[in-house]
């Protein structure tokens, strides 16, 4: 904890300072008559995150309280291989919708979650793979007319259009 | 990589597609392209403003008339006035499942943001549906009826005297800038979001005056809270007979927001060609024609190279007009 | 008495067969697309477009009543159930509905929001029956100072309510105010911060993509790690005389219904603000009125009674600008006004005088739907609990798919699939070292608003801030917030002083 808590405080503070630069592209001064300039309130917000990221590690220095002397792990290491690998899990599905579409993606990550993390038996696991995607197409494309990414699979969706909208 | 895995798809869809074709497609359908999905109908402005009421109209007559065998989805992509709907489009080149309600955005937005690297000119022109019509507007308790007397008083209001407007170096900032270049004002722009907001802005006095389309202030003129005092048409709107236009008053000034359709660059030909048909349903519709006229607008239908013509026209007007305010 | 007639000929309207089958079916389908993350009432549109030319329009402004009411109780089970906000106006339920569920108490927290909503509208409607001419005009004279004003006393009332880090709130809230900035500066006209030029931060950052990245994936993740310990998600059950001791317990909250609903209502009625700021404001304030403010935040029946009574007064109250006014004051009262558009009406101030019919019929229509919304939700509640008993392995990823499709939904934009990946991995890193991660949310919501408000403001009062003062509605209401954020500065010196005066 006490490791991360420096570690992310100084990430912030980074990023903070680039948000600053980038606002910096339009005009961040006041401009007479007019008031403030576009980057103006970007970069003055951005300014006290970098504040509160100064204070943070100040505080991190000088007087550790909570998180900042707790000595202890920052992601219990029982649990900690298990959020890594949902994590990436959820990452691999988001980036194979591009390439198969929600409807292939989806299925394939509740088969992964559901068999692989979840250790329930295969009945139950088909039955979640198949049903999730017939009802999110009836839900969204079919009743609310919103088309969801396909990809690749586009082509095998248009007899399905020809029938449901 | 792609190719592999996309053709192998394809030869799938394909099988499928034969199968169901076979089943419900008799000799005669060889002929005319139609959509294979749902076609995306982007909106180039956020929801609820002129534009996108248009378009769901246009959406609407579609569907009651059956005119198209899928749906058209709007999508608003309002973001960087309009950049962002232009570089979907961009990045769509060739898709024939693609199309955008424009507005004049379309010409400025290009201009003002050269990084973009979008050229118009490349899009697939399918129909302009119509020319929105622009008019001075005061609040009516104000004394003004006139344009002199509207120039009296902005005049000694000077940069007190709010115009309030949509978008910076847009539409209502254009013809800001021809005003108080044409009168010698110093009227102070104040942009706001929606052609709504600005039209309560001035019914609640927010604001001395306003460029609305007659669309945004025909409430407010019904309730007899706003005047029309003069109109940037070329003759008189029937629905404001009292507004002189400006070229009665000798400036040689015509300003119109177009409406058009615009297909993704690269459409195939038999794509663009049923687009143009349906918006020329569309155009021909009885709702359609019924709106033009509630709504004073002006145009008529061009399609195709017409179109493009247009464009090159109206996209060199703005590039006078946007280097004079000093936006590029 | 004229009001009455028009009244009572707007029931006859709403209470024919096929409108009153509209009603319960738009009930049924709002409640459905609200509790899903990402969807809300503004989806429901999309069903009623096609509607509109198999029905006459007031069938269909019916239907969309019908869903617009039945999607704000649906929020409010997305909020206590799985915690996720599906909507901005349901931000402040997850506050003390989300521990309350987690308690094992998530009947009494459903059965509160769903009571309170319905006092929230019925109160809503009343008032917009008897003044809804009366306040248009306040309405048209808020302008730009005024606006901004308002948005300085949302902020003032919620400023409460971060955690107990003074260094992580501010961040937190500063956080969610820069990242509103992104997309379009709407006074310069020009682009900003977009990053790496990637045309996606074009449309900004939704508020759900912050919401569904923090409280959908970033919570999951949280879940993940703390269930090692062996916690379940949410336990509860019900029982008829669970459900009776619930209604029971909701006597007490009466005072904290009526204040949201009466707070929801106005500030619902102005344009732009929208039922966001109502239902925070009145969170706020029920806290700062209540006998025991600490339990906020921790599972106080009055933290969820406060923003839902106040959120359903509000939407009630949005329709009072798009009616009278033609400005439309959510998305989903902008596609209203579309639609209008279509049908031929005129929204403006001479709808409530040419088409009684419409706008009485909506009305009436309004009361049927709270009734039925109300009903239908009470009869789904132990259909929701047997969904929480899932067991968390099958609700996880179910929830992640959610949000995929959440996400991706109100802008068909993947780059905001992406961004609420990271917003939920940051977020659940930055939480676990006690960053307040509610803050940066609200703070996304309101951005947009107090900045644009107050530059155009400026621009009019030629960049002196006196504009804010002289005008005497955002004089006021500027002196309330301001003094609203000294009070607890001013505690926090005297506590300084009071410590150093010990030591």
């Amino acid at each position: 904890m006490r490791q991360a808590e420096l570690v992310l405080a100084l990430i912030m503070g980074l990023v903070s300072a680039s948000l600053m630069w980038k606002s910096a592209e339009l005009p961040v001064g006041w401009i007479p008559d007019e008031g403030p300039g576009g980057g103006a309130f970007p970069f003055w917000l951005s300014a006290g995150m970098l504040a509160c990221c100064v204070w943070i590690l100040i505080r991190w220095v000088r007087n550790p309280t909570g998180v900042a002397a707790d000595e202890g792990p920052y992601i219990a290491p029982e649990a900690r291989s298990q959020i890594i690998v949902v994590t990436i899990a959820l990452a691999v599905m988001i980036g194979l919708v591009h390439i198969i579409g929600v409807y292939g993606a989806v299925p394939l990550f509740l088969v992964f979650y559901l068999r692989g993390l979840g250790r329930h038996g295969w009945k139950l696991t088909t039955a979640f793979a198949v049903a999730t995607p017939v009802v999110t197409f009836f839900f969204f494309e079919a009743a609310l007319k919103i088309t969801l990414p396909k990809g690749y699979t586009e082509p095998l969706f248009y007899p399905l259009y020809d029938w449901f909208m | 990589m792609n190719v592999p895995i996309r053709s192998a798809f394809a030869a799938a869809a394909a099988t499928v597609l034969a199968v169901a074709s076979t089943a419900s497609i008799t000799g005669a359908a060889q002929a005319a392209w139609e959509p294979l999905k749902p076609v995306d109908f982007v909106i180039m402005a956020g929801k609820g403003g002129g534009a996108d009421k248009m378009a769901r109209l246009m959406q609407t007559i579609v569907e009651k008339h059956d005119l198209s065998s899928k749906p058209l989805i709007p999508i608003n992509k309002p973001g960087g006035s309009g950049a962002e709907a232009l570089i979907h489009l961009k990045q769509k080149a060739g898709d024939d499942h693609t199309i955008m309600v424009t507005l004049n955005s379309f010409y400025t937005t290009p201009l003002r943001q050269p990084a973009l690297d979008v050229d118009i000119m490349t899009f697939t022109p399918v129909a302009r549906m119509a020319e929105d019509t622009f008019l001075l507007w005061v609040h009516a308790d104000s004394d003004i009826n006139t344009v002199d007397e509207f120039v009296e008083a902005a005049r000694a209001a000077g940069n007190d005297w709010i115009m309030a407007g949509t978008g910076k170096g847009q539409e209502d900032e254009l013809l800001t800038t021809f005003l108080n270049n044409a009168y010698d004002l110093d009227m102070k722009y104040v942009p706001f979001k929606g052609g709504g907001r600005v039209a309560k802005e001035l019914a609640g006095k927010n604001a001395n005056s306003t460029v609305n389309n007659p669309s945004e202030q025909l409430g407010f003129y019904e309730a007899g809270k706003t005047r029309p005092i003069a109109a940037f048409t070329p003759e008189r709107l029937e629905l404001f007979s009292d507004a002189p236009t400006f070229l009665e008053l000798d400036q040689d000034f015509v300003y119109f927001m177009q409406r058009s359709v615009v297909g993704a660059p690269g459409m195939s030909a038999e794509a663009a060609a049923f687009y143009q048909d349906l918006f020329a349903k569309v155009f021909a519709s009885d709702e359609w024609q019924t709106y033009r006229h509630d709504k004073s607008l002006y145009g008529d239908l061009i399609a195709g190279d017409e179109l493009k013509a247009y464009w090159q026209r109206e996209r060199a007007i703005h590039e006078v007009m946007l280097k004079e305010i000093g936006e590029i | 008495m004229e009001i009455l007639t028009h009244l009572l000929e707007g029931f006859g309207i709403a209470f024919l067969p096929l409108n009153l089958g509209l009603a319960i079916f738009g009930c049924l389908l709002g409640l459905f697309i609200g509790a899903m993350p990402g969807l809300g009432s503004v989806n429901g549109v999309a069903i009623l477009l096609p509607l509109t030319f198999l029905v006459p329009p007031t069938s269909a402004v019916i239907f969309l009543g019908a869903i617009y009411y039945g999607a704000m109780y649906g929020g409010a089970i997305s909020s206590i159930m799985l915690g996720i906000p599906g909507a901005s106006t349901a931000v402040a339920t997850t506050f003390d509905g989300r521990p309350l569920a987690r308690k094992g108490m998530a009947d009494r927290a459903l059965v509160a929001a769903a009571t309170a909503s319905f006092v929230g509208g019925t109160i809503s409607i009343v008032l917009f029956t008897m003044f809804a001419p009366p306040l248009a005009a306040v309405a048209l004279v808020f302008g730009a100072p005024e606006e901004f004003a308002l948005m300085l006393l949302a902020f003032a009332t919620f400023i409460g309510l971060g955690g107990d880090d003074i260094p992580k709130t501010f961040f937190s809230i500063l956080i969610g105010l820069v990242l509103s900035a992104v997309g379009l500066d709407i006074v310069s006209g020009q682009p900003r911060l977009i990053f790496f030029d990637i045309p996606g931060f074009f449309h900004g950052i939704n508020f759900l993509v912050l919401a569904i990245g923090i409280y959908g994936i970033g919570e999951i993740l949280w879940t993940i790690e703390t269930s090692h310990k062996g916690i379940e998600v949410s336990q509860a059950r019900l029982s008829i005389p669970r459900f009776v001791d619930s209604l029971r317990s909701l006597a007490g909250t009466a005072k904290t219904m009526v204040m949201g609903s009466f707070l929801g209502y106005f500030v619902g009625i102005l344009p732009a603000a929208g039922a966001t700021p109502g239902s925070l404001m009145a969170y706020g304030v029920a806290k700062s009125i209540s006998k025991d403010p600490d339990s906020f935040g921790k599972g106080n029946v009055d933290g969820v009674v406060a923003p839902e009574s106040a959120n359903n007064a509000a939407s009630t109250g949005s329709m009072l600008p798009m009616l009278t006014l033609g400005i439309p004051g959510s998305p989903t009262t902008a596609i209203l006004l579309g639609g209008m558009v279509i049908w031929g009406l005129e929204p403006g101030p001479m709808l409530f005088i040419e088409h009684t019919d419409f706008v009485w019929g909506l009305i009436a229509s309004l009361y049927a739907a709270n009734l039925f919304a109300l009903i239908l939700n009470l009869a789904f509640i132990p259909a929701f609990i047997a969904v929480l008993r899932l067991p968390f392995t099958i609700l996880a990823p179910v929830i992640f798919i959610l949000c995929l499709v959440g996400g991706y939904a109100p802008t068909q934009d993947m780059h905001d699939v992406w961004l609420m990946f990271l917003f939920g991995v940051v977020g659940y890193l930055l939480r676990k070292l006690d960053y307040p991660m509610a803050p940066a949310v609200l703070a996304i919501v309101l951005g947009p608003l107090a900045e644009t408000s107050m530059r155009q403001s400026l621009l009019i009062g030629h960049g002196s801030p006196a504009i804010f003062f002289e005008r005497p509605i955002s004089g006021a209401i500027m002196v309330v917030a301001i003094v609203l954020l000294a009070l607890p500065l001013i505690r926090l010196v005297r506590r300084a002083v009071r410590r150093s005066a010990d030591a």
